[in-house]
């Protein structure tokens, strides 16, 4: 039983670190309704970029600090010499627009810093912590204990952001209707620049954590296909849906592949979190927290 | 001037139906297939053949497929490559554990297979739509391929896993040299091709399009949505499979499962949208780019590498030429939609208007 836990638990935790990269895709699928396939790419773009820039000599802080500023200043352009230029296109084009962006960046940020992986240090060691091992004879990662605190406050960040803040309702105005929302005055292009700079910093946030902990290298991108079944388990709308569908692909992959993965010869972590997503959405075909859309002929 | 369709009288429904109404066009088509049935194999080398014409044509096969599924009946699917995977893996396995088998056969066969594996994964198109079911169609893909590696079963327990084309031999000649491939490969392809365009202006193609279009006032109306969509999953896969089966056998002759990867997927997406959405000539089209472009920019950085060398004398890195091309491929897509998201076959249909007024301004 307690094997069963320490699974689970460990499983929740590394939910927790699929939600952080899954929250950059609902925040900018919400606003705009672009479905941002170049998430992963921004968190190795953020990652590698962090740790280029400490390798130069700059202070954690400091290059905390020009990171997020290089993220804002991809997002702006992004949104001015790409976004802009596609309004009104179906989805799918939008859709592949940023397909074609995960190229571009993967490349670019390639280019800059090099391609060989490197370690990255975050003080916080990936150790279990003894305070539980020893009460409950249960291991619990330090490092993603951690994870999971920032994630958490990510969220109810992100929570007040958007119910108290002038842009924070400005963002759920456009989410609802472009056209409506333009029509009273919200600047829509400036929403959009916003939010595409806030999925920057959660890629900073979430390229910071995954590349602590397995490494910075381009293996980061891949992130974003972890990601993906978190988000149609919790909904593309939803940020709490992110967290929920996180924490469940989370636990039961890591269930799966402890109790089933051995009757089928393992490795099965590749593709267990998609069935499960698929399984939910049989049932509700707009994840767990996603709008129901009604079909009007 | 010259294309015009004036005095073409329609005096029969044959006429009236036929694919290519307009007579100039006709003449175009047969001078086409001229051109790739005697004029390619009598000039075309060895490195054309086997790197750029089979490729090209077993791609535009595969995006036909998915632009059936997508374009035509809506369904986004990410997951052609693993349905391509199917129809390699089937053929190699039904030649080899069918003694006698014919390979025509077997490729029909595979793409019989890739079409029922097409159907169980389209099964949750019928509750899901849009983005939610692309996400999930990624769930063949990575599955297909762990199933593929993890039965040795599949690949005849060969140690890696590789697989290696058996040879193929039709009516007692063998197929082995790149141009009897491109022979067969350019049959196979046109007659599938034909057939594409044939059913997506029959009932079954109003069908798809009217599901794609909405599926709710399809279904409201009568059409079957079940039947629909899942006829166009089973199509869809099919062609994927067959071009898959060529992929093994008619180009690259070994291949693993780790060969048909989510960014064969996403290339022969790039495929559909550039060349054009919901149009067979848009696969062939956005094939041909796809293929033609990595060969392009190659040329482009040997040039600037001839370039940086007379200058600095030293060349650009290799990762640096790799990481340029990344950029300028994902930069011209972003260009490609920005300028025409209709995508090639657009551009084309464009051209053939101004065409028939041209010389006259209207």
């Amino acid at each position: 039983m307690t094997f069963f836990f320490e699974v689970l638990i460990g499983g929740l935790l590394s939910g927790v670190m699929y939600s952080l990269v899954a929250l950059g895709f609902v925040l900018i699928y919400k606003a705009s309704g672009v479905f941002n396939f170049a998430q992963g790419a921004l968190v190795f773009m953020a990652a590698l970029t962090f740790v280029g820039l400490t390798e130069m000599g700059l202070g954690f802080a400091m290059a905390l600090a020009v990171t997020l500023v290089v993220m804002i200043a991809g997002a702006l352009l992004t949104e001015r010499l790409v976004l802009r230029k596609l309004v009104n296109q179906p989805q799918i084009t939008l859709f592949m627009a940023t397909i074609g962006l995960t190229f571009f960046i993967e490349g670019l940020t390639q280019l800059v810093w090099g391609s060989q992986p490197r370690g990255l240090d975050l003080g916080i060691p990936d150790q279990p912590i003894e305070w539980v091992l020893d009460r409950a004879g249960i291991v619990v990662s330090q490092f993603e204990l951690f994870a999971a605190g920032v994630a958490a406050v990510m969220v109810a960040a992100l929570a007040l952001f958007f119910q108290k803040t002038r842009i924070g309702r400005g963002l759920r105005a456009v989410a609802d209707d472009h056209q409506a929302a333009q029509s009273i005055g919200i600047p829509l292009h400036l929403i959009w620049a916003y939010v595409w700079a806030a999925a920057g910093f959660v890629a900073l946030v979430a390229g910071l954590l995954w590349g602590a902990r397995n490494g910075v290298q381009f293996a980061l991108t891949f992130t974003a296909l972890k990601a993906l079944p978190v988000l149609i388990l919790g909904g593309f709308e939803s940020v709490p849906g992110a967290i929920i569908g996180g924490l469940i692909i989370g636990a039961v992959e890591k269930l799966a592949e402890v109790y089933v993965g051995p009757m089928v010869g393992g490795g099965i972590e590749g593709w267990v979190a998609y069935v499960i997503a698929l399984l939910f959405l049989l049932v509700r075909p707009e994840g767990l927290f996603g709008e129901k859309h009604i079909d009007r002929v | 001037m010259l294309y015009r369709e004036a005095g073409q009288f329609k005096t029969s429904y044959a006429t009236d139906q036929q694919i290519f109404p307009i007579r100039q066009d006709r003449v175009a088509v047969v001078a086409l297939a001229a051109l790739a049935f005697v004029v390619v194999p009598l000039i075309a080398t060895q490195y054309w053949l086997s790197a750029i014409l089979i490729p090209f044509l077993i791609f535009a096969l595969a995006a036909l497929g998915l632009n059936i599924l997508t374009g035509y009946a809506g369904q986004l699917s990410l997951g052609t490559a693993a349905f391509m995977a199917v129809g390699a893996f089937a053929a190699y396995n039904f030649v080899l554990r069918v003694p006698g088998m014919p390979v025509l056969l077997a490729f029909v066969l595979a793409g019989g297979c890739a079409a029922l594996v097409g159907v169980l994964f389209g099964l949750p198109s019928l509750r899901i739509k849009g983005f939610y079911l692309a996400v999930a169609t990624l769930a063949a893909q990575f599955f297909v391929v762990w199933a593929l590696v993890k039965f040795p079963w599949f690949s005849n327990y060969s140690s890696s896993g590789v697989i290696t084309a058996q040879k193929m031999t039709i009516l007692g000649i063998d197929i082995d040299t790149p141009l009897r491939k491109y022979m067969l490969t350019l049959t196979i392809v046109t007659l599938l091709a034909l057939a594409a365009k044939n059913m997506v202006r029959s009932s079954i193609g109003r069908a798809w399009m009217a599901v794609r279009d909405m599926d709710v006032a399809a279904e409201v109306i009568g059409f079957p949505l079940m039947r629909t969509k899942l006829t166009a999953f089973a199509v869809s896969s099919f062609y994927c499979g067959v071009a898959g089966a060529l992929y093994a056998y008619a180009y690259l002759g070994t291949v693993e499962p780790e060969a048909f990867t989510l960014d064969l997927s996403f290339r022969i997406l790039f495929m559909i949208i550039i060349g054009g959405i919901g149009s067979i000539l848009g696969s062939f089209l956005g094939a041909g780019f796809i293929v033609l472009l990595p060969i392009f920019l190659n040329i482009v950085v040997h040039w600037l590498n001839g370039v940086a060398q007379s200058l600095f004398s030293a060349s650009l890195p290799a990762s640096i030429t790799s990481n340029l091309e990344l950029m300028v491929f994902g930069g011209l897509i972003i260009f490609f939609l920005i300028v025409e998201p209709h995508g090639l076959a657009r551009l084309w249909q464009i051209g053939k208007e101004k065409l028939r007024l041209w010389p006259f301004p209207h």
